[in-house]
Order: structure tokens, then sequence, then C-alpha cells
């Protein structure tokens, strides 16, 4: 109905193994990059960005880096949580040694870290998967949150036991810190984002991506044609790890602003869990699609009896909040098992060859 | 040097100095072992009649044991209060197959475990919504268990044994005789067994599938029911324990994840290796040890036998 590509000729191999083969998907994704970073930053308020964008991203991007792993590697793990935090402390460490260094980078730095303990947490996946892997990256979890709370250095030996994020300038803006402004935050942000995703994609479109999915279908059949499991499975948690890495460190940068061992515990890892399954598992816009739903839901829910003019006490809309939670996570997995992608396809689909569907 | 000395002398110097002491750790440890295999028995039984792997065992122990202290504050005497909570959990599993499970047949477990998660908030949700989210403690002594304790003359000290540890071992044994009758000598248990080992072969004998989850969900409802009174008698009912519940996994691992006696056995590995870490290894490392000792264990255990000490070893097929 919106659009056919009918008379959209591939010539090359290059042009039809092309992320967005078709013309009206770049138009559709040029479209959202101008809405993103122009009409969003203008016209969004304070709250909006602050509340509701910025942790978007980041959540959408730690469930892209989760979804390398269970999505594409078929790895399940429950440690997410605890590698955003390595990468929020890794730089918050560096930071600290190297104050003039452009905050940017020095995120961008930090994944590497949390990509160096995660391969080592990876290690049993060589020879165990399914839950047994659950219980090895649990192990992960509890661990490294042990460690962010008695290993004093990681936090400067501060008394509170929380870092707090310095005021730190890149590109001649403030961007870090109380008096840097949530759209130069929000930007940052994206940016980052946007620069992940595209490489995080190229990577599962290429080789590297391949022979991960392999390992997810069937990881004897895929030694057997020579992906070495080891390589496919430890780069795998590489990649998962660095960029739960860089939105752990972007969490407590550009919207925490401060972090204690809470913001990283295994509810987290849970919450992103739960977006790459109800935003579909191996999709990156369903990473998109499912921090959307996960992270907007609460908040829409939260202001209903506002708008309704109902007077309900908060403790009680957070108690129906989880449950309205559960039961769509449970709707959402009985009517579409495979995720919000998948549906959001299936609409694409039906449009496109509607009004005569055969 | 010293280190070392710390690491594998200093302790074992400590416990065949103090005896005494060391059999309060191991005991402490048993107790606490003893509710970890609980725990691990509710996700047991479940995994093994459906292969579900029931993340929302933990909130159902404290479903239950806030439901049966919500029914008593409401000025239900102790007894009835028990029989309605029962009940509850008779609703919760038939409601959990009907709702849910039926829904969802031939999907992937991740899939039905994910639902369990679901599930499990949605019961939180419900119970903060119901009962409240403050702690509650539960009604020990209207309930006619013990309460006081015995001190022991044993190795040249002092052993002291809460009446209320003692009785959750032994209502933990019988527990586990009972579920060990039900499932080889009733013709139920026998079903559940038939569904276990094969869900097309037992409907093709005209077993009935959702009746045996209800069945099975109810069973791990009432172990749920044991475990939040045996845990809150100990420490308060509230939901911090559904982290606490994410130790039975490590259990399972040990235990192999379809072996009711493994769930025990790793149960009391898990508790007492974990208290004798606690006390003697953990001063050296800043103390606090326990929260991932039984995961470490785990994952060191997972790299030599990973089908647990009595789980069946699995051939895989191409």
């Amino acid at each position: 109905m919106i659009y056919r590509e009918a008379g959209q000729f591939k010539t090359s191999y290059r042009q039809d193994s092309a992320i967005f083969p078709i013309l009206q998907d770049r138009i559709a994704i040029i479209f959202y990059l101008f809405v993103a970073f122009i009409v969003i930053p203008l016209f969004g308020s304070d709250f909006f960005l602050n509340s509701m964008m910025i942790p978007f991203l980041i959540f959408a991007l730690a469930a892209i880096g989760l979804n390398v792993l269970t999505g594409y590697t078929g790895q399940i793990s429950l440690g997410t949580g605890a590698f955003m935090g390595v990468g929020a402390y890794s730089c918050y460490k560096l930071t600290t040694f190297f104050p003039e260094t452009n905050i940017v980078l020095l995120i961008l730095l930090s994944g590497f870290f949390a990509a160096g303990i995660g391969m080592i947490f990876g290690l049993p996946s060589l020879r165990i998967k399914g839950f047994y892997l659950v219980v090895t990256t649990l192990a992960a979890q509890f661990f490294l949150e042990w460690a962010f709370i008695r290993v004093g250095w990681l936090y400067n030996y501060n008394d509170s036991g929380a870092i707090e994020v310095p005021q730190r300038e890149a590109f001649g803006l403030i961007v870090t810190g109380p008096a840097a402004t949530p759209s130069v935050r929000y930007l940052m942000v994206l940016s980052i984002v946007v620069l992940v995703t595209w490489v995080v994609s190229n990577l599962i479109h290429g080789r590297i991506g391949r022979s991960w999915m392999m390992i997810r279908d069937m990881d004897i059949a895929a030694e057997l044609i020579g992906v070495r499991p080891l390589h496919a499975k430890l780069s795998a948690f590489a990649v998962s790890s660095y960029v739960a890495g860089v939105a752990g460190a972007m969490m407590v940068f550009f919207w925490l602003g401060a972090a204690e061992v809470e913001s990283f515990d295994v509810n987290h890892s849970f919450l992103i869990l739960f977006m790459v399954i109800i935003g579909g598992l191996g999709s990156l816009v369903g990473s998109f699609l499912g921090a959307a739903f996960i992270w907007m839901l609460p908040i829409v829910i939260r202001a209903v009896p506002r708008v309704l003019g109902l007077d309900i006490n908060a403790a009680t809309v957070e108690h129906l909040n989880f449950m309205i939670l559960g039961a769509l996570i449970i709707f959402f997995l009985i009517i579409e098992p495979h995720g919000l992608a998948r549906l959001w396809s299936v609409v694409k689909q039906k449009l496109r060859v509607w009004p005569f569907p055969y | 040097m010293e280190l070392l000395y710390n690491i594998f002398v200093d302790p074992f110097a400590q416990m065949v100095s103090t005896p005494d002491f060391l059999l309060q750790v191991l005991w402490e440890g048993f107790v606490t072992g003893t509710l970890y295999a609980l725990i691990a028995l509710g996700y047991v039984l479940i995994f093994k009649a459906s292969g579900v792997f029931n993340f929302a065992q933990g909130i159902m122990v404290v479903f239950a044991a806030l439901s049966l202290v919500g029914f008593y504050e409401a000025g239900v005497p102790a007894w009835l209060a028990l029989l309605l909570a029962l009940g509850i959990m008779a609703v919760l599993a038939v409601g959990t197959e009907r709702l849910v499970l039926r829904h969802m047949v031939n999907q992937e477990e991740i899939i039905l475990f994910m639902a369990t998660i679901g599930l499990s908030y949605f019961l939180i949700g419900s119970g903060e919504l119901i009962f409240g989210g403050e702690t509650k403690s539960m009604i020990t002594e209207e309930l006619g268990l013990p309460t006081g304790s015995t001190v022991l003359d044993v190795a040249g000290g002092i052993v002291i044994l809460q009446h209320i540890d003692i009785a959750a071992a032994v209502i933990a044994a019988l527990m586990v005789a009972a579920l060990a009758f039900f499932f080889s000598k009733t013709r139920i248990g026998r079903a559940l067994r038939a569904v276990a080992d094969d869900h097309q072969a037992a409907l093709s004998v005209g077993i009935s599938l959702n009746q045996i989850w209800a069945v099975v969900w109810f069973a791990a409802g009432i172990v749920a029911l044991a475990t939040g009174i045996m845990w809150g008698a100990r420490s308060d009912v509230s939901f911090a324990l559904q982290i606490v519940a994410l130790k039975a996994l490590p259990v399972l691992i040990l235990g192999g994840f379809t072996s009711i006696p493994g769930a025990i056995i790793g149960g009391l590995i898990i508790g007492m290796g974990e208290k004798l870490f606690e006390v003697y290894w953990g001063g050296l490392m800043g103390g606090g040890v326990e929260g991932w000792f039984a995961y470490v264990i785990a994952l060191i255990f997972l790299l030599f036998r990973p089908q647990g000490l009595f789980g069946e070893k699995i051939i895989e097929r191409i």
C-alpha cells in the first residue's frame, strides 16, 4: 500500500547484499535519522529527552549487545548488567587518569575492558550451553557486583561508594556532569548509538556474523564445515560485552550522573533480556523496539491515572506496572514468540501486498 | 608466604583447634542448604514434568508465605490460613496451566523460560498490591512449630541448635520421602514420569498433559509453601528472597536438572560449602563472598561434570 519495490533491479552482488536493498527503506532510514538528530533535539522538552529518549537509546544499545550474544550466537546471558558496570567503572577510572582526553573516546575505549572481562567469563561457553551458561553468566554478575563494592580503587575510595561523574568537555561543549544540557547529552548518546549500531550491523552481515549464526543454529554442524567455535563464541562474547560496556559507560556519564552497584544489578540484566526477547531475538530493529516497549510502557502507565484524573497513589501504580508488564510479556510470547520485530515485518509484508494478498 | 599460610594452613588450624565452632558453622550451612534444596526441589519437579525451567519458583515461595501471613493477619485461624494458602497455590497452578502453558505447547525452551519470568513479574506486582511491599514476620508459633533452641556440649565446646532448623530439616526429609512415594507408587505419579519421559508417547496412552501440568505446578506450589514457612521462620518474608532463590541454579547444576536426590545433595553441598568458605576464607577477600561463591563452585563443577552429580548424560546428535 505504502510502497512497492517493483522495478528495482540489482545488477551486482554488492547491491543485492546491501543492508537496505530497497530505495524506499533507504529514504525511510534517512528520514528517521533526520527526525532523531534534528527534530527531537529542537522540539523535545528536557523531560522527554532526559527520561525517555536518552535511557531508551542507552538500553537499546545494551539490548543490541545482548542480542549479538543471545539472538545471533544463541548463548543466553544474565550478566549484561555487570558488563555494563565494567564499562562504567573503567570509563570512570580512565577519566580520572586522563582528565584531558576526549570523554567520547574514553567511553569507546572503556568498552574494551568490558570485552576482556566478557571473554574471560565466556570461556565456559566452549563446553556448555543453555541454562548451564545462564549460571556461569550469573557467576559473572554476582562476582562483579561484589567486586564493585569491595574494591575501593574502582570508585577512588570515596565514602559514598558511588562513582560521581566529573564535568568534562568535548568538541568545545560541556558534555558530562550537571552543567551539560539534555540536548547535548542526547546528541552525544545518539551519535555513539548510531555509530556502534552501524559497526555491529556490518559485523553481523559479514563473515563473523555468519559464523555466529551458524554456531547458533547448530554448533556441531558449524564446526564440521570449518567454523571454529572458540573464535566464534569468544568473539561474540567480546563484541557483546564491548557494546554493553559502552552502553554502561554512557548510562552513567550521559544519563545518571552518578551510579552505585544497584545500577548494574541482576534486575538490569533481566530488563535487557526482556527487551531482547520482546523485541525479537536476532534482530537489530527488534532491540530498538524492545527497548522502546519496555522503557516507555511504564512511563505511559504511570501517566494514565493522571490523565484520567484518578487519584491512585504512586506505590499502587508501580505494582500495577509490574503486573501489566508481566502479563504483556506473556501475552506477546503467546501471540508472537519471535517478538515485535517479526510483528513489524508481518505488518510491512501485509501492507506491501495489500489489497491483493495472493 | 603469609598469603599462602592464610589460605592453606591457617583456616584448617582454626578448624582443628575449635571443633565446636566448626560444627556450628557446618550446622548453619546444613540448614541453609536444606532451604536451597527445597527451592531447587520446586524447580526440579516442574522441569522433570514439563521441561520448563520455572523462574517463578522463587516468587511462588514468597507469594505462598505472604498469602499465609496475609490470611492470618486478616483474622483467620492459623490452620485455616494454611489451607487457604494451599488453595491459592492450587488456583495459581490451574491458572498458569490454563492461561500460559496451554498456549505455549511446542515452543522453544527459552520462550517458556521467558514466560515464567513474565509470570514472576506478574506475581511480584500482584503480591505487593494485595499484601503490601513491607516485610512481614512468619507466624511460626501459631502454626505449632517449635521455636526454642538446644545447647549441645560437644568437642569441648557448645553447639547451638535452633529447634526451627531441626524442624525444617525434618520437614524437608518428609517432603522428599512423600514426593518419592508419590512419584513411584501412585497413578498420577507414574503418569507424571511418563510425561517427563516423552510427551507424545504419554499423550498416546491417554494421559492428559494439561491435567498433569496443573498437578505438577500444584506440587511445586506445596513445596513453595513449605519453603516459604521455613525461610520466613529464619528471616522475614520479603521479596528479597527472589535473589536468594537464584542460588537454586548452582544447586541444580551440581545435582543435575532432573534428579530429586541431586537437588537435595547439591543444596547441602552448596549451603555448607559457602558457609565454610565465608567463615574461614572470606575474611581474606573482604567478606561478603557468600553472594557469588555458589556460582563459582557451579562454574568449576561444570567444567568437569556438565551433567551434574545425578543428571542424565545427554548424547547430542546432529
